[in-house]
Formats: structure tokens, sequence, C-alpha cells
């Protein structure tokens, strides 16, 4: 490899760090954010019952364990349905940080990558939506 | 309890979390399952959805760092990725079929090695002869120092693959990021320096953690009313230490918190199988 492609391949692994550096606090931030104000809103809402009990494992409802069921929770303002939409956003981050990182590879033609980054995703892929709950 | 006192105390709880794991290197999630489970009596199952929230944001937030001062080697954690992450699928999908109490016990044993881990001998020295694979999947790399950058040459990749897919299952399997395994795999085992082998663990464990976090979000793991205070505390304890860290030597800490962790385990363990989960 000359030293001019070694110079160019450094800086394209650069921007791609910065990149995924910036899209990872993002992320975090965002969620937090909305996590922080649906819980704000459920402590308002019921902040005074007592607390359910724990101890017992009983599950959650599709509310609050499906896409659709959380979407129409946030439309409703529901504010435990904002929590898990954060929730949601927080998961989703790590793997938008792989389609980020597979875009780099693309761009600086890295076969090899592109191939090991298109594995990790779609063993997210299947199992999202793998059917694997059981 | 009222819901309020509930989550304010689970807040309090999970920023002393967040904090002790950060200070120790253990990872948040790891010291909230106990938390939940010992002390609020909390089923362990969603102990294990809220920890792996806490991972997730602990490691997104960290890495984010870590990565713009070009230390972690992303193409080494991509290439992991793939055995950490089915690992963790595979985890998920044990759980299922695995009792709490043993998952407590073998969260006990996990517990007391990570806090082995985090006492041993670090590496520091960076291999100059790399073995073939390792130059075929362009995982050598270089990490900047105070001395200017440091070239380093990995060796045992398939060891090093190996182990990681057991740090995924046990991911998965119990909820935490097993970062003391992965240490484990880059350090020991592939001989990466380690301070690139921490960064890289830390990058990864996001991405273990997503993994199996889908799984268990669908499953009904995730309450809304735990995660909430759980994940801010976590995130504000872990923020906390990074500072903390940055002007203290933490050797005198470190010591002592592994030592309360290693009663903490004991204690699942023994709870375990008093069969109490």
């Amino acid at each position: 490899m000359t030293n001019t492609n070694n110079k160019t391949k450094n800086l394209g692994d650069r921007d791609i760090e910065l990149l995924v550096g910036r899209l990872l606090r993002t992320g975090v931030v965002t969620a937090s954010c909305i996590v922080l104000l649906g819980g704000i809103l459920f402590l308002i809402q019921h902040g005074a019952s007592p607390m359910p009990s724990y101890h017992h494992f009983a599950g959650e409802s599709a509310n609050y364990t499906t896409f659709d069921g959380i979407l129409s929770g946030v439309m409703q303002l529901n504010a435990k349905g904002i929590v898990q939409f954060g929730v949601m956003v927080l998961i989703a981050t790590p793997v938008l940080r792989i389609a980020l990182s597979l875009i780099g590879f693309v761009l600086e033609k890295d076969l090899l990558y592109v191939v090991i980054t298109t594995i990790v995703l779609c063993v997210m892929l299947f199992s999202t939506i793998g059917g694997l709950k059981v | 309890m009222t819901i309020l006192t509930f989550t304010l105390i689970l807040l309090a709880g999970a920023y002393l979390a967040g904090l002790v794991g950060s200070l120790t290197g253990l990872g948040g999630g790891v010291v909230v399952i106990p938390l939940l489970t010992l002390v609020f009596q909390v089923d362990i199952r969603y102990a294990i959805g809220a920890a792996l929230l806490a991972s997730i944001a602990n490691s997104s937030g960290a890495a984010s760092a870590y990565v713009k001062e070009g230390i972690t080697n992303i193409r080494l954690g991509m290439f992991l990725e793939i055995a950490t992450t089915v690992g963790a699928v595979i985890g998920a999908l044990l759980a299922v079929y695995t009792p709490t109490n043993t998952i407590a016990v073998l969260f006990g044993c996990i517990l007391l090695f990570s806090a082995a881990m985090t006492l041993r001998k670090k590496n520091q020295a960076a291999l100059t002869e790399g073995s073939r694979t390792s130059a075929f999947l362009k995982l050598n790399g270089s990490y900047p120092t105070a001395e200017g950058p440091v070239e380093y040459k990995l060796k045992n990749v398939g060891a090093g693959f190996s182990i990681m897919t057991v740090a995924g299952v046990l991911s998965g399997l119990l909820g935490i990021g097993s970062g003391a395994l992965k240490v484990l795999a880059m350090d020991s085992t592939m001989h990466i320096p380690f301070k690139v082998s921490t960064t890289t663990s830390n990058f990864m464990i996001g991405v273990t953690a997503a993994a199996s976090a889908v799984v268990y979000l669908q499953r009904g793991y995730m309450d809304p009313a735990i995660a909430f205070p759980v994940v801010l505390g976590v995130l504000g304890g872990a923020f906390t230490g990074a500072k903390l860290l940055k002007r203290l030597d933490p050797k005198v800490l470190r010591y002592i918190f592994c030592t309360a962790i290693v009663f903490v385990a004991v204690e699942m363990m023994y709870n375990g199988f008093q069969h109490k989960f």
C-alpha cells in the first residue's frame, strides 16, 4: 500500500470514529431526556399510589412490549408508554451505531468489514423480529 | 411504600450502583441486579431487564468519549461482536428454560470472578509479532499515549473469539455486560494492551446488551417504572465516577468495593441455593 493510500484510509477511519462517538452520545442523551420526561409525568400521575409488588413476575402487557403498543402509548401521552419509548431509543442506539459503521466500511470499500458488519446487523435483526420471545 | 418513595430510593441506589460500577470497572448493570433483588425484593427477571438497559446506557455514554480519543479498536470490536451478539441471543433463549435460582447462583459466580478480574495485574505490553489471522482480519492497530502512538498486534484470535461467545451467552442469560470476560478474552488471550481492551470491551457491551435486550423487551421483562429510575440513576453515577477517576487513584476504593462485592455475590448464591428467587 502506498503512503497516500494509507493516509486517506486513516482519515476515513477517523471521521467514522468521530461520527460514531457523536451518534452514541446523542442517542443516550435523547433516550435519557425521553425517559426523564415520561418518568416525571408518571410520578405526577401515580406518585402517591402504593408501590406494586415486583416480587412476583407478571410480565408487561402488549402496550409496553410491542412497537405499535409503545407508539400508541406515546400518542396518548401515556407516561409509562413515553418511558418505554425512551427505552426503545436507548436500545436502538447501538444498533444505529452498527448501521453507521456499515456505511463507513462501504465508503472505505473495505469488503471484509462490510461482510462482518452485515452479519452483526443480521443477528440484531433476527433477535428483533425472529419471534424469540417464546 | 408509595411509588414516589420507591422511585426516589431506587434512584439513589442506582446512582450508587453506577458510581461503584464505574470506580471498580465492573459496570453499573452488575451492581444493579443485587440491589434490586436483595434490597428491593424485585423478581430477578425485572432486575435483568433493568440491568441490561443500564449496561447499554453506560456503554454508549462512555464509548462515545473513548472512540473520540481513538483508543477503541472499532474493527476488532465489530469482528468480536459477531461472537457476542450470537452468544447473547442464545443466552436470552436459554434464560426461558433456566430456573431463576440457578440464574442467581450463576450470577454470584460471575460477580466473584469479575471482582477478582478487576484486581489482577494488567497487560500493558504491546505485541510486536501478530498472528496471520489477525493481519488478515486487519485487527492490528495503534493507540495514542502520552509518548505518542503505540503499535500493537494480536494473536490467538480464534480462542479470543470463542471466549467472546461465552461472554455473550452469559450476558444474555444474566443481563450483564460481562466486561470482565470480554477483557479476559482480549487482554490475557489475544494480548491486547489493557487500555485498548477495556475501551473496546466497553464499546461492545452496548451492542451485546442490545441483542438480548430486544428479546427481553418483547418478553415483558422491562418495567417502565423500574427502568426509569435505574437508567437515570446508573448514568448519573457513572458520570460522577468518570469525573472522580480523573482526580483520584481508585486503588484503595477498588479493594474496598471489591470486598463488598464478594459479600454481595455470596449472598446472591446463598439465596439462590435457598430457593429464594
